[in-house]
């Protein structure tokens, strides 16, 4: 760890958003649904922009479940993988450098997830935030919890566990 | 309503979801209580760019379709209904390039509660993608049960 003179802010904050930014933009389906990730430290909220190929009871109208499910996916996914280049992005040397060139880890594949839908989901903007519960070399759990005007009125929640890239293949 | 009419309502009303539609789903049968869907594959729904995989999520979209057609094509469920819980097991990819199908089967309804479960597969039924299982909400019964 390099105790000298700290980096300044602006290298730091270019780094990390930089390979969000990466890490995003290579999931086409991420960029389909035009979700978005905003990062505050290492803590990421996802940004679901409301859209009306969002709709899944036009009569209400509410989001399709499908939507709902998908964005908490993504989330689970995205903060896991996140989590996990946490550490080798900043601790410098030839990892570093490869998660800068947009060189990744292949993503973590999911084995399963249970989606509890809560209310319906209203025609505007939603958030998400996941929780890495348990990360293993194998096996990871994952908790997400997504809202939409009010951060305490969650409208779905899920967990998934989730098999880890092995570095063997 | 015979069982015929009320599965071509359910089949209606899931073809107008625009959610649905953007992601390009089908109608392929739907009779009481079981509907088969199925979602071209696309680049645009892809998961894992280095395997052109389609995303989780665009599994999810098409299995909660489908089993929310094959509970409003359930004789004793009304028109309308809303997931509560589903739970997906993802048993292996789906192949890159290949349409990707769903078959969904309303097992259980009782006064409040519709069950279902469901697989997604592409080529072979016996290989699923994943299996599913959910439950919906019921509101009214279309045959007039008394609640």
């Amino acid at each position: 760890m390099n105790r000298g003179k700290p980096e300044p802010v602006q290298v730091i904050k270019q780094r990390r958003d930089a390979a969000l930014e990466k890490l995003t933009a290579s999931i086409p389906y991420l960029s389909y649904l035009d979700i978005r990730f905003e990062r505050m430290g290492d803590e990421l909220t996802a940004r679901l922009p409301f859209d009306e190929k969002l709709i899944g009871n036009p009569a209400l109208p509410a989001l399709h479940g499908g939507v709902t499910g998908s964005f908490l996916e993504i989330t689970a996914v995205i903060e896991l993988t996140w989590s996990t280049l946490w550490d080798r992005m900043e601790g410098g040397g030839p990892e570093a450098a490869a998660i800068e060139a947009g060189e990744f880890p292949p993503l973590p594949k999911t084995i399963d997830f249970t989606i509890d839908y809560l209310r319906s989901g209203l025609p505007r903007d939603a958030y998400a935030r996941a929780r890495v519960n348990r990360s293993g070399r194998r096996y990871a759990s994952v908790h997400v919890e997504a809202w939409q005007d009010n951060r305490s009125r969650l409208f779905a929640q899920a967990t998934g566990h989730f098999l880890m890239p092995q570095p063997d293949g | 309503m015979d069982d015929q009419q009320k599965a071509r309502i359910a089949q209606q009303f899931i073809e107008a979801i625009p959610h649905s539609r953007a992601l390009g789903m089908e109608m392929v049968e739907i009779s009481a209580g079981i509907a088969t869907m199925k979602l071209a594959y696309d680049a645009r729904f892809v998961g894992d760019p280095k395997t052109g995989v389609l995303a989780g999520g665009v599994v999810t979209a098409l299995l909660d379709t489908c089993a929310g057609a094959s509970v409003m094509a359930h004789p004793e469920v009304g028109a309308a209904t809303a997931t509560l819980d589903l739970r997906i097991d993802y048993m292996r990819a789906a192949e890159p390039e290949r349409d990707l199908y769903a078959q969904a089967e309303c097992y259980r309804v009782t006064r409040s509660v519709a069950f279902v479960r469901a697989i997604a597969y592409t080529d072979d039924k016996d290989r699923p993608v994943a299996a599913a299982n959910g439950a919906f909400t019921v509101m009214s019964s279309a045959k007039g049960r008394s609640s």
